[in-house]
């Protein structure tokens, strides 16, 4: 287009500034790049060398590192705890979700409007600072220790967001197509199950990653509610193994990589809907 | 006709109940629970008398509470200013010239987004190791013949701040840079190339088409960099911890309310009383600075 900045034919002060700025965003992919590699040759690295040669590569690649904090450290634990908490949570936010807007966009009556509103109440207000009363809650429901007690709240913090963009694409499906779908003696439940959730697959992948992303991620409520090493997720692992191993800095960096790593390789094989997905709630 | 009415209700009950149940237990409860927590007193978890507001007057006027609730909000407003200044100022500089497709862009916008999707705790543990005194920044200077900057980051109150905010400018500003960009590319190409071809100068072109047709996409990112301030905790708890060492400079609202409701300030028994007071103040902060900027920024919105 005519408008991209380009080199040619560009005036001399225009080729200046798109060098510059490239030079600008060149080194922001370094300072993205170089700490990600250093954290990984540092995994293979002795404490010593860590320290005394800082940028050299690692003399010799050997996995025992990986193999201790994998197995002997727990961190395969972590990982599966975090993946079962992820997917069981997910899968709900996308049943109880997409249910929900239907039930929203696909009828009119007078409080249409009122429960709309109730899910949306929890957007924008931080579900953190109500620590307390969840905290009260989870223990006399005696979900303390038990993945089901963040379950719970990871539900209520997607429920929100997956109404927002889910209801927003429904209420764009015509609503001819349930008339005839009627006629032809299908029930509501079918409606939703065979018409209306096809067409929103798309909305669907990205109200995914849109929660799925922040739920791997949290740290705040496993800290408060998975406290028995058997349950905690990665994050909360990560940091009580932090605690453990201050010094010993090339198992640090192992952890670390393995902690950082797995996000890294699937991101680069579907960056595109990362990306949609993530910038999903704020992009209209 | 009734008979149809009738299902039709069962049928919403049926489709909304589940979703609704969930919400109302863990977000609307809750949220109510913090207000009635507020005006009572507490020993422990046992919930004593009705106090009105007395917790609220206590954590405004007495020590240690004032002291540290005031400390702590100052450090958040500093994650919001320069937050809103540093990171968004470059994530609108990153979108734009994303949106202009500047050679090698696609390149730049996959890079960019990386660090988005680590979780903060990883990304602190690793900065709170390089940024040790003999971690890697420090040994970064000193290879480049910078070594007179070398500095224990995090171990100075002037620097321990600012190390972390510039840690997570590092993690997000890829965020408001895309979120940007496909604000700008929502701007008719059409608008662009008429002004183009009329030779508007590019400052002008970014300032009097684009700027005021993306309003939106900034009245958004400054809402979320606010909550994102406000609820500043697993930054500080990964790189100085939970007291915001050094001597409480990088404590913030959410450090202290967590110490507040899990192990108190000072005596180290929790108070659930104050803690929920903090829990409040946190709300009507996010409420109400988010209204604001959504009130500032609605007018000056142009629409085409």
């Amino acid at each position: 287009m005519i408008t991209d900045f380009r080199y040619r034919g560009a005036s001399t002060s225009k080729k200046v500034f798109i060098t510059v700025m490239i030079i600008v965003m060149a080194i922001y992919v370094l300072l993205i790049i170089y700490p990600l590699f250093n954290m990984v040759i540092s995994s293979f690295k002795t404490n010593r060398a860590i320290l005394s040669t800082p940028f050299s590569l690692p003399s010799s690649f050997s996995f025992t590192n990986y193999k201790n904090v994998w197995i002997d450290r727990g961190f395969s634990r972590y990982f599966a705890n975090s993946l079962m908490v992820t997917t069981v949570t997910m899968t709900l936010v996308l049943l109880f979700g997409s249910m929900a807007s239907y039930g929203i966009s696909r009828y009119s009556y007078r409080l249409n409007t009122l429960v709309y509103m109730l899910f949306l109440s929890g957007i924008m207000l931080p579900l953190k600072a109500a620590i307390i009363p969840l905290f009260l809650l989870i223990r006399s429901l005696g979900l303390m220790n038990k993945p089901l007690s963040v379950i719970f709240i990871f539900m209520a913090m997607g429920l929100p967001s997956t109404v927002f963009i889910l209801s927003g694409f429904m209420k764009a499906i015509p609503l001819e197509l349930e008339y005839a779908a009627k006629i032809d003696g299908c029930n509501d439940f079918a409606i939703y199950r065979l018409i209306v959730m096809p067409m929103v697959a798309p909305a669907i992948a990205l109200v995914t990653i849109y929660n799925a992303v922040p739920i791997w991620n949290d740290f705040f409520f496993p800290l408060v509610f998975l406290q028995s090493d058997k349950v905690k997720t990665l994050p909360v692992g990560l940091s009580t193994f932090f605690g453990q191993h201050s010094t010993n800095w090339s198992l640090l960096f192992t952890g670390l990589s393995i902690a950082i790593l797995p996000m890294l390789i699937l991101y680069l094989f579907m960056s595109k809907y990362f990306i949609k997905g993530m910038t999903a709630g704020a992009v209209k | 006709m009734h008979q149809m009415q009738r299902n039709k209700v069962a049928w919403i009950l049926f489709f909304i109940t589940p979703g609704l149940l969930v919400v109302g237990t863990f977000i609307l409860l809750p949220l109510f629970m913090s207000l009635f927590n507020s005006l009572f007193s507490w020993r422990q978890l046992i919930r004593l008398e009705f106090v009105g507001l007395e917790n609220f007057r206590r954590l405004l006027t007495t020590f240690p509470y004032q002291q540290r609730f005031f400390n702590a909000l100052k450090n958040n407003l500093v994650w919001f200013l320069s937050t809103t200044l540093i990171q968004n100022t470059l994530g609108l500089l990153f979108g734009y010239l994303l949106s202009r497709n500047i050679p090698l862009s696609q390149f730049f916008k996959r890079i960019f987004f990386i660090p988005v999707l680590f979780s903060i705790v990883a990304v602190g543990f690793l900065w709170g190791m390089y940024l040790n005194p003999n971690g890697l920044v420090n040994n970064f200077l000193k290879l480049v013949g910078l070594g007179f900057l070398q500095r224990p980051w995090l171990g100075m109150e002037h620097l321990a701040t600012p190390s972390i905010i510039m840690v997570n400018i590092w993690r997000w500003v890829g965020f408001p840079s895309l979120v940007f960009l496909a604000a700008i590319d929502n701007v008719p190409q059409e608008c662009l190339e008429a002004a183009y071809l009329e030779g508007v100068s590019e400052w002008k072109l970014f300032w009097k088409i684009i700027f005021p047709l993306i309003i939106p996409s900034i009245t958004i990112i400054t809402v979320l960099t606010i909550i994102g301030s406000l609820n500043v905790f697993e930054q500080i708890y990964t790189m100085t911890g939970l007291d915001g060492a050094p001597n409480y400079s990088t404590d913030t609202i959410g450090t202290l309310f967590y110490r507040t409701a899990f192990g108190s300030v000072d005596a180290g028994s929790p108070e659930i009383g104050i803690g929920s007071a903090i829990g409040m103040v946190i709300y009507l902060l996010t409420f109400a600075t988010s209204l604001l900027s959504i009130f500032i920024t609605r007018k000056r919105e142009v629409q085409l």
